[in-house]
C-alpha cells in the first residue's frame, strides 16, 4: 500500500532542529533556504541559542512549539540528540521526518546500532521516515526547499528521488538550466524507512507529477522492487539512472546462461520488461525526463527531421541508425506541399532541408504540414537560434544600430522566437512531439530561440545526438505501452 | 545439493514442455541405439553421437561429441569408441545418438537463478563466441508474449535473424514460444537451478535445441529462491 507522504512533501509547518546564527551549520542554511524559496507554510527553528535567526523567532525547544502546527521536522542535530526530539516532535503531531543528520549506518557499528533505534522510533511514533544522511527535500507546489545544499527549482511535472544526494542538486541545476521544472525531488540518504519505490508509489499517485526520475546504486531485492514497480511504470514514466552498473556481477557457473548473467544486463532486461526507461546517465536521463515531461508520446516511429543546415539533418539521421527510428520517406501530398512552400534547391527528401529558402512563416507553416500529417509520428527540428546568432554578432559590432541594422536584429530576434513557440504550440495541439536541437542552448543560452523554448518550458536539446536518444526513449514508451494494450 | 542432469534427461524435459529438439535415441550399448534407431524413422543420417551421464558436464571438452556420422558402420565404431571413454567417476553414462540438424546460426536460451531477481530467462547469440560476444537478452520469469518478442528485438545482432546466408529469416513466433516454454519449464520443475539450451539451433528459420543442460537442487532441506 502506498504510504502517504503528504506530511513530507507539503507539510503544513516545519519544526528546524539545529538552528544557530552561524551562517555555516546545516540549520541555518535549511532556514535560509525555506525561507528563500518562499515556503508557504509556518516554520519553527528550534536551537539552544535564544533570540532571533533571520529575523526569526528561535524556540528554545520543540515544546515550545504550538500543538498541531507542525507535520513535518527537519533534523540536523548531533545523531545523540535526535531520538529525543523526534519523540518531542511527534508529540506536537508531527508525522513525517527528513533527517539530514549523519552519523548513522554511514558510520560504522554504532551508527548502525542508533539507525536500527531511530527505525524502530519511527515506527512506534508512526512517524514517516526520510533519510538519515540526506540532503533534504525539494517541493515546488509547497515552494518548499528543505535542503542542506542548493539549488531549489523551477516549477514543473518532474519527481525526482536519488540515492545520492549530490545527484539531486545536478537534476536541479539541468532544471534551471533547460527551464523544464521539478515537482518533487528527495534525497534518500540512508533510506533507513523509506526507499525509492517508497518514494515512486507517492509520486505516481501524486497529481502534480507526470514523470519520475530516479538514481539508483545498490538493489536490495530486484525481485521485489521489479513486482513493485511494473503497475506504476504502466500509470506513469518512469525514468531511472543506475551507477554501479560496470561492476562485474557474473559469477562463475556450470551453466553459460550463469555466466552470461551479469547483474546489470538482468537490471536491463528487468527495466525492459517493467517499463522503466534506462537512461546510460545523469544528463540523459534529466534531458529524456523533461522530454517525457513536455512532449506528447509518439504513435509510432515514423520520424521526420526539419532542419535549415544540411549536416545537422545528417548528424540527427546518424544517431537515429541504432535507434528504432526511422526517418520515412516523406508522403507524396506532403511532398508536394513543401514543394510549393520552398526554392527548388531544398533536399526533397527527408531531412526536409530548408537550405535557407525560409522566408517569414515558412518555418511554423512546414512544422505545422509535417505533425499534422497522419502518417509521420515525431519529428527533429534543428536550426533554432541561428537567425539569432547572426544578430547577436550584428548587435555586438561596430555598426550597430545604424546601417538598417537595428531592424534586421530585431527580426532575426522575433523570428527564433516564433519559431520556439511554433514548436511548443503545434507539438501540444497534434500531439506529435516535436523535439529541438542546438548548441545555442549551452553556448548561448539567451539567444531568443532557446530562451523562448525555456519560457514556454519545453526541453531545448543541445545536439542533435541528444535530442534524437530523447525521442527514442519516448518512442520506446510508446510501443511498451501499445504492446501492452494501455493505450499511449 | 545440485545435480546436474543428463542431456538425455534435459532433452527429456524440454519435450515434454514444447520445444522442439533434435530427433534423437538414447541406449546403454551400440546394440542397444542400433535397435533404437529402426524404429524411429525421424532420426537420419548425417548423426551426431555423444556420451552423456549426469557427471558428464563437457562432453565436448573430452572428446565424446562425433560429428557427421554417415553410415551404420561409422556408429557403431563411435559408439563403441565413446563407450571406451567412460571413466569410472562418470557414474551411469549412455549413449545419445541424434540427427545432426543443418543451420548456420546458433542462439542459446537458458534459465538461471538469481540471487536479487530470482527466477530469470535468457536469449543470446550462441555458438562458441557466445560469452565472448554476449549479446543477451534478459527478462524476469515469467514472461509475457510481448515479454519475449522485445527479447528477440533487444538482441544487437538483428541481421542474424532476417535472411541468412540462404536460409529463410528466423521465425519469431517460434522462438517466442520457445522462450515461454523455458519458462514453463523453470515453473513446473522443482528445485531447477539453471536450464541451458545451447546451441539452439536455426533449422529452416525454426529454433531446435540440439544441446541441454539442467541443474536442479534435490537437497531435500534446501529453500529455493523463488520460482514463480
Amino acid at each position: 500500500m502506498t504510504r502517504d507522504l503528504s506530511p513530507l512533501f507539503d507539510p503544513k509547518g516545519i519544526i528546524i532542529t539545529g538552528v544557530s546564527s552561524h551562517p555555516g551549520k546545516f540549520g541555518f542554511v535549511t532556514l535560509h533556504n525555506l525561507l528563500a524559496a518562499g515556503y508557504e507554510g509556518e516554520i519553527f527553528p528550534v536551537g539552544r541559542e535564544s533570540g532571533e535567526v533571520l529575523g526569526r523567532h528561535v524556540y528554545g525547544s520543540i515544546d515550545e512549539v504550538p500543538d498541531g502546527a507542525a507535520d513535518m521536522v527537519f533534523i540536523c542535530t548531533p545523531q545523540r540528540f535526535n531520538e529525543d526530539l523526534l519523540r518531542a516532535a511527534a508529540g506536537k503531531g508531527v508525522t513525517a521526518a527528513f533527517f539530514a543528520a549523519a552519523g548513522y549506518r554511514e558510520a560504522g557499528a554504532d551508527g548502525e546500532q542508533a539507525e536500527r533505534r531511530l527505525v524502530a522510533l519511527a515506527n512506534e511514533l508512526g512517524v514517516a521516515l526520510a533519510g538519515p544522511n540526506g540532503q533534504g527535500v525539494v517541493s515546488t507546489p509547497s515552494s518548499m526547499c528543505a535542503q542542506i545544499v542548493a539549488p531549489y527549482a523551477p516549477v514543473g511535472r518532474i519527481a525526482i528521488a536519488s540515492q545520492s544526494g549530490n545527484f539531486v542538486s545536478s537534476f536541479l541545476n539541468m532544471a534551471h538550466h533547460t527551464g523544464v521544472g521539478v515537482s518533487r525531488a528527495v534525497a534518500a540518504g540512508n533510506a533507513a524507512v523509506l526507499g525509492i519505490v517508497d518514494y515512486l508509489e507517492w509520486f505516481t499517485d501524486d497529481p502534480a507529477t507526470s514523470v519520475s526520475l530516479i538514481y539508483m546504486e545498490s538493489v536490495d531485492d530486484g525481485r521485489a522492487m521489479f513486482e513493485r514497480i511494473r503497475p506504476l511504470a504502466e500509470r506513469k514514466p518512469i525514468v531511472v539512472v543506475k551507477g554501479g552498473s560496470s561492476a562485474a556481477g557474473a559469477r562463475a557457473a556450470a551453466s553459460h546462461t550463469g555466466a552470461l548473467a551479469s547483474d546489470d544486463k538482468i537490471f536491463d532486461g528487468m527495466c525492459r520488461q517493467a517499463g522503466l526507461i534506462r537512461a546510460r546517465d545523469v544528463e540523459e536521463g534529466f534531458e529524456v525526463a523533461a522530454t517525457l515531461a513536455t512532449q506528447p508520446i509518439p504513435q509510432g516511429n515514423r520520424t521526420v527531421v526539419v532542419t535549415s543546415v544540411g549536416g545537422w539533418g545528417v548528424a540527427a539521421v546518424d544517431a537515429m541508425a541504432d535507434t528504432s527510428l526511422t526517418a520515412v520517406p516523406l508522403p507524396p501530398d506532403l511532398f508536394d506541399a513543401i514543394d510549393s512552400m520552398l526554392p527548388p534547391r531544398w533536399s526533397k527528401s527527408n531531412p526536409i532541408d530548408m537550405a535557407g529558402g525560409e522566408t517569414r512563416d515558412t518555418v511554423p507553416a512546414i512544422l505545422e504540414l509535417v505533425a499534422s500529417h497522419p502518417d509521420v509520428d515525431s519529428i527533429v527540428f534543428l536550426g533554432l537560434g541561428i537567425q539569432s546568432n547572426t544578430a547577436a554578432m550584428m548587435r555586438s559590432g561596430p555598426f550597430y544600430p545604424d546601417f538598417g541594422l537595428e531592424r534586421i536584429v530585431g527580426f532575426h530576434e522575433r523570428q527564433d522566437a516564433r519559431y520556439a513557440e511554433a514548436v511548443a504550440e503545434i507539438s501540444d495541439r497534434t500531439g506529435t512531439p516535436i523535439v529541438v536541437a542546438t548548441e545555442l542552448a549551452n553556448t548561448q543560452p539567451d539567444n531568443p530561440g532557446p530562451a523562448a523554448m525555456r519560457a514556454a518550458g519545453k526541453m531545448c536539446h543541445a545536439s542533435a545526438g541528444r535530442a534524437v536518444r530523447s525521442l527514442e526513449m519516448l518512442t520506446r514508451r510508446g510501443a511498451w505501452l501499445r504492446s501492452r494494450g494501455i493505450g499511449g | 545439493m545440485t545435480i546436474t542432469l543428463s542431456e538425455a534427461e534435459s532433452r527429456l524435459v524440454m519435450a515434454r514442455h514444447g520445444i522442439a529438439v533434435s530427433p534423437y535415441v538414447v541406449g546403454p550399448t551400440t546394440n542397444d541405439v542400433m535397435t533404437s534407431m529402426a524404429a524411429e524413422p525421424e532420426v537420419t543420417y548425417p548423426l551426431v553421437a555423444k556420451l552423456c551421464g549426469r557427471a558428464i558436464a563437457h562432453k565436448t571438452e573430452r572428446g565424446l561429441v562425433r560429428l557427421r556420422i554417415n553410415d551404420e558402420a561409422s556408429l557403431r565404431e563411435a559408439c563403441d569408441e565413446l563407450l571406451h571413454m567412460a571413466r569410472p567417476d562418470d557414474g551411469e553414462v549412455q549413449l545419445l545418438v541424434s540427427t545432426m540438424v543443418a543451420g548456420n546460426r546458433e542462439l542459446i536460451a537458458g534459465l538461471t537463478n538469481n540471487p536479487q531477481f530470482g527466477l530469470v530467462v535468457m536469449l543470446g547469440v550462441g555458438g562458441i563466441l557466445a560469452e565472448a560476444v554476449a549479446d543477451v537478452s534478459f527478462r524476469l520469469g515469467p514472461i509475457s508474449s510481448a515479454d519475449a518478442d522485445e527479447m528477440i528485438d533487444d538482441l544487437s545482432s538483428q541481421a542474424l535473424l532476417g535472411q541468412f546466408r540462404g536460409e529463410p529469416a528466423v521465425d519469431r513466433v517460434s522462438l517466442s514460444q520457445t522462450l515461454l516454454a523455458l519458462c514453463d519449464v523453470g515453473r513446473n520443475e522443482p528445485g531447477l537451478v539453471s536450464a541451458d539450451i545451447n546451441p539452439l539451433i536455426i533449422v529452416d528459420g525454426v529454433p531446435v535445441a540440439v544441446d541441454a543442460l539442467i541443474e536442479i537442487d534435490s537437497g531435500p532441506s534446501e529453500t529455493m529462491g523463488s520460482i514463480q
